[in-house]
């Protein structure tokens, strides 16, 4: 009975989410304001109804209800109750549910904190989230229903996938869809702009902490996946160009740009039209990713069960949704020419260069995740697209983006002084190379090494200098507002990243060994003694876990316990034990006996593991978190808090004498 | 088929001659893709067959075979589709030149754009006072 | 206007793909990969007989017509449902059907093939899977069709079904018979 209200509170969500999008948006253009006040107690009721549906299905998986099909197929008597709760959003029906949580929660804190916004214009917002809530509803409805029944239900249910069992299941989905789903707010205040001809640069600054917000959130859910992979998939990598990556990376890069973007609109009046498109490619590419990871259209690793049907569905929410945004856009966006004028060298230009590199990256990905899709369409054999062509590409394509990072803060809007590039050049060259030396006396030989620390002291070095030059300039109180400190955390965080992700890939030593217990390998620097394995057990697993003493130079670091489980339904999941360290991560997973065996269970004979030496690898992580941290802070810049002016007014900054719209009427 | 149930990656010692071996072999067999699970690389794939390929590598490297010998003896068998880097020829061309091609064009649109509105500098007024963040 | 529509004409384009690949995958097999050898000469093979390990079977004892090899196992799931058809077909598809058991303990093979029937002209035995490597074989069952010269004229990966049979097989038999003759 309990599943049924889930079912009938999202009939109910798809019916308030129909009303939220109808009403606001007819109120906005007829100027009704009662219709126009529809749509905040409309949001809130279609979040409560959605987050009555997700409890449900949350109780369902609590209570181990395996008349629910969704949950016979995800759980299991055996899975301990807090991997019961994150298998909510552990396969595609809950998952989505999640996804239209999400989008409720960020509808929710525009329509709380969006008060303040333009009557007309805070109604057409909310009509557009309420528009993308109902095709995700009518999607969940009408495809992938989570409490569709299974009668008679099952004893006992098949399993929640072993891979998915971790922690990390319980971060990476919700932080991830955050930011995914958080562009729908961006999204929402271009189609809003668009649609009202309100396409003064005010939209902008009302809508950037929101992207900031959301681009934080999209990088920690992207740290979140990396992290995850690395230590559950048991083989060392962190980023594999999967199709699945892929689709969260193209929303990040875009991202990017836009986070860019629109600060140059905001503080300049420049670049409308092009923030306009970058916030609505944006979402798209959320969309976008939706439809790959869901439709089956590409072979990946962890994409859903496919489901043609599904795939049409979203295929044509994706038209309407993207097809419609870009058509209006091509029709309205000829309004917004204006902006305070810029020379070639100014601050302008470089983040103008920035963003192309960052669209042209995304593109790039794009292009490499669907030309096996081509190859297929055109029928000009089946081909295969990887981490080589993606490395590659987007390591030629950051090159000029990373050289013309630092300049960018050290230049003037409008107007640089190239006099005062040279000098900066200079010092920044100048610590680079002598970084770049230290690392050579270090140990970092060969070029890739000597590459990845003189670039990380090249962007760290100029965000530094920077800081330094507004400690001077700047009275006291006034030198980092919080927008510029996020500024400055990101791009510390870009200089991080670098250092991790290059020095990792160069450094890291990875052996593949057969070890007797007693038996001593010698990896890297270190020594990995092998002391046989032993069965242990876990809540639903049993595991043969091994223990490996880590030593150097004769002193004892530290013991792993590498394990290999066997779960329920015979699933094998090896679990890497990994020693983590700021300067290297030592990283042992557990294969096969091979050979032989000699004792019970196989414990004396000959071991295969895998060991690693991964110098720098937490530094990948860390870049992108101080990437998260400058999302965040930024946003909570009190620049962007919306004072109320005039009823109906476009806040206008004064930078603009004129509204284009007229001009061009 | 048997990759989803097994989500265990291969570890599989080799007798390599030295480390350089090692690691040409393991940056070698990273770049292609196994035909069983065909979301894993030979490196990390532990079908059957990834196993049998890896250490028919493993021999072919001990008779001195070079890299693109070994990639040509694979891609004979199973095509093309085994390479993560897909090689250059007529059918992937859009695919290898389309980035720098779209980098040169909106590079031009940027200019030209830029060229047409922004003023010449002497007519911009040097931003001096006040704060510039 | 006209520079402004770019951006959704090309989205356009990526509608068009996406729904092309959304048809595509319905019909086909997405772990399907098209084998390079069709329209080359089959690997020189030199294998042991199934039945009796002592004698073997050569590349060259098969010249001469066209024949069938058809990949096969006894833990090859997939098999198991093909077999009826290859039982029913065997005789009908006018050339011979060589059995190519691969990567199976012999003993296994042979108990598989007196339970559920032996349908084949002759069965060769590839214990450790070497030779098939260079068929390009990735997962059984795959069906080859050699002509009477010894080149491959078709393939097919994943069991053979009475459509695939008349719709693909049997054509191209009769292609290889004609060009015989």
């Amino acid at each position: 009975m309990i599943p049924e209200l889930g079912q009938l509170a999202l009939i109910l969500a798809l019916l308030l989410s129909a009303l939220q999008c109808v009403l606001p948006i007819v109120g906005a253009w007829r100027d009704h304001r009662p219709l126009m006040a529809t749509a905040r107690p409309l949001a809130v009721g279609q979040f409560v109804f959605v987050g009555i549906a997700f409890g449900i299905l949350t109780h369902a998986f609590l209570a181990q209800d395996f008349s629910v099909a969704y949950v016979a197929q995800n759980s299991n008597l055996q899975l301990p109750w807090w991997y019961r709760f994150p298998a909510v959003w552990g396969a595609h029906e809950g998952s989505l549910l999640l996804w239209v949580l999400i989008l409720d929660i960020w509808t929710l804190a525009v329509a709380a904190l969006g008060g303040k916004l333009p009557e007309r214009f805070h109604a057409r917002v909310l009509g557009v989230l309420g528009f993308v809530a109902f095709g995700f509803l009518l999607f969940s409805l009408t495809t992938s229903n989570p409490f569709a029944r299974l009668i008679p239900a099952p004893m006992d249910g098949a399993d929640l996938n072993p891979v998915l069992q971790d922690p990390g299941l319980i971060m990476h989905p919700p932080v991830l869809y955050m930011g995914y789903v958080g562009f729908s707010v961006a999204f929402a205040f271009a189609i809003a702009a668009l649609l009202g001809g309100e396409l003064q640069s005010a939209w902008v600054r009302w809508s950037r902490p929101w992207t900031n917000v959301a681009w934080g959130f999209l990088s920690a859910g992207i740290v979140a996946g990396s992290w995850w992979a690395y230590s559950e998939l048991g083989w060392g990598g962190w980023w594999f160009w999967d199709p699945v990556e892929n689709a969260s990376f193209m929303p990040w890069l875009v991202g990017a740009a836009l986070v860019h973007a629109q600060a140059v609109t905001d503080k300049r009046g420049g670049l409308r039209a092009w923030t306009l498109l970058l916030a609505i490619f944006a979402f798209s590419l959320s969309l976008l990713g939706t439809f790959l990871v869901r439709s089956g259209v590409l072979t990946s690793v962890h994409s859903f069960a496919a489901d043609p049907k599904r795939g049409v569905f979203i295929l044509g929410f994706l038209a309407v949704v993207v097809g419609g945004s870009l058509l209006l856009y091509a029709l309205r966006a000829r309004f917004v020419a204006g902006g305070k004028p810029f020379a070639l060298a100014s601050r302008e230009t470089l983040i103008l260069v920035g963003n192309l590199m960052l669209t042209v990256a995304a593109a790039t990905v794009l292009l490499g995740t669907l030309y096996p899709l081509v190859g297929e369409a055109l029928d000009i054999g089946r081909i295969s697209v990887g981490a080589p062509y993606f490395g590659f590409l987007f390591m030629l394509l950051m090159t000029p983006l990373v050289l013309a990072l630092p300049f960018a803060p050290l230049s003037r809007w409008g107007k640089a002084d190239p006099a005062s590039w040279k000098r900066a050049a200079w010092r920044i060259v100048g610590l680079s190379v002598l970084a770049g030396i230290i690392g050579w006396i270090l140990g970092a030989r060969g070029f890739m090494p000597l590459l990845g620390v003189t670039a990380a002291t090249y962007v760290l070095s100029g965000t530094a200098l920077y800081a330094i030059k507004r400690w001077k300039e700047a009275p006291a109180g006034k030198r980092y507002p919080l927008e510029m400190f996020g500024m400055l955390c990101a791009h510390v965080g870009v200089g991080v990243f670098i250092a991790g992700a290059i020095l990792t890939r160069s450094l890291s030593v990875e052996q593949d060994v057969a070890l007797v217990p007693g038996q001593t390998a010698h990896v890297g620097a270190y020594d990995f003694r092998f002391d046989g394995v032993a069965e242990t057990q876990g809540p639903n697993w049993l595991a043969q876990q091994g223990t490996v003493e880590v030593s150097r130079n004769g002193e004892a670091i530290v013991t792993l316990h590498p394990q290999k489980r066997t779960y329920p339904r015979g699933q094998v999941q090896t679990e890497a034990s990994i020693h983590p360290g700021v300067f290297r991560d030592l990283y042992v997973s557990l294969g096969d006996p091979i050979g032989p065996s000699t004792g019970p269970g196989g414990t004396n004979g000959e071991w295969a593991l895998r060991v690693y030496d991964k110098p720098f690898v937490r530094w990948i992580w860390a870049g992108g978190l101080l990437m998260m941290l400058g999302g965040f802070c930024a946003a909570a810049d009190k620049r962007f808090r919306v004072r109320r002016e005039a009823p109906e007014a476009v806040v206008e900054t004064p930078s603009i004498p004129t509204r284009p719209a007229e001009q061009n009427a | 088929m048997f990759c989803a149930i097994t989500p265990a990656f291969a570890i599989d010692p080799l007798p390599f001659k030295d480390a350089a071996q090692r690691e040409r072999f393991q940056h070698l067999t990273s770049q292609l893709r196994c035909m069983v699970c065909q979301n894993e690389s030979l490196d990390a794939s532990n079908a059957d067959l990834a196993r049998d390929l890896r250490h028919q590598i493993f021999e072919m490297m001990q008779q001195g075979k070079s890299d693109e010998q070994i990639k040509q003896y694979l891609v004979a068998r199973y095509s093309d589709f085994v390479l993560y880097d897909p090689p250059l020829k007529a059918s992937t061309m859009a695919l290898w030149f389309a980035p720098p091609a779209l980098v040169v064009v909106g590079g031009i649109v940027v200019f030209v754009l830029l060229r047409k509105r922004a003023k010449p500098a002497a007519q911009i007024a040097m931003n001096e006072t006040g704060d510039d963040w | 206007m006209s520079a402004r529509l770019i951006p959704f004409a090309v989205f356009a384009l990526l509608v068009v793909l996406f729904g092309v690949g959304i048809v595509w995958n319905e019909h086909h097999d997405a772990s399907y990969v098209p084998s390079p050898l069709i329209g080359k000469p089959a690997p020189a093979f030199d294998l042991p007989m199934l039945d009796d390990a002592s004698q073997r079977v050569r590349k060259h004892d098969l010249l001469g017509k066209p024949y069938l090899i058809n990949v096969f196992a006894s833990w090859c799931f997939a098999c198991g449902d093909e077999h009826p058809v290859l039982m029913e077909y065997a005789d009908r598809i006018g050339v011979p059907l060589i059995g190519y058991d691969y990567k199976d303990k012999p003993a296994d093979a042979k108990a598989w093939l007196a339970q559920h029937g032996n349908p084949y002209a002759q069965v060769i035995a590839d214990e450790s899977g070497a030779t098939a490597i260079d068929f390009g074989v990735y997962g059984a069952p795959e069906t080859f069709l050699v002509d009477a010269a010894g080149v491959i004229r078709y393939k097919h990966i994943g069991p053979l079904t009475p459509q695939v049979i008349a719709q693909e097989l049997e054509p191209a038999i009769k292609a290889a018979q004609d060009s015989t003759r």
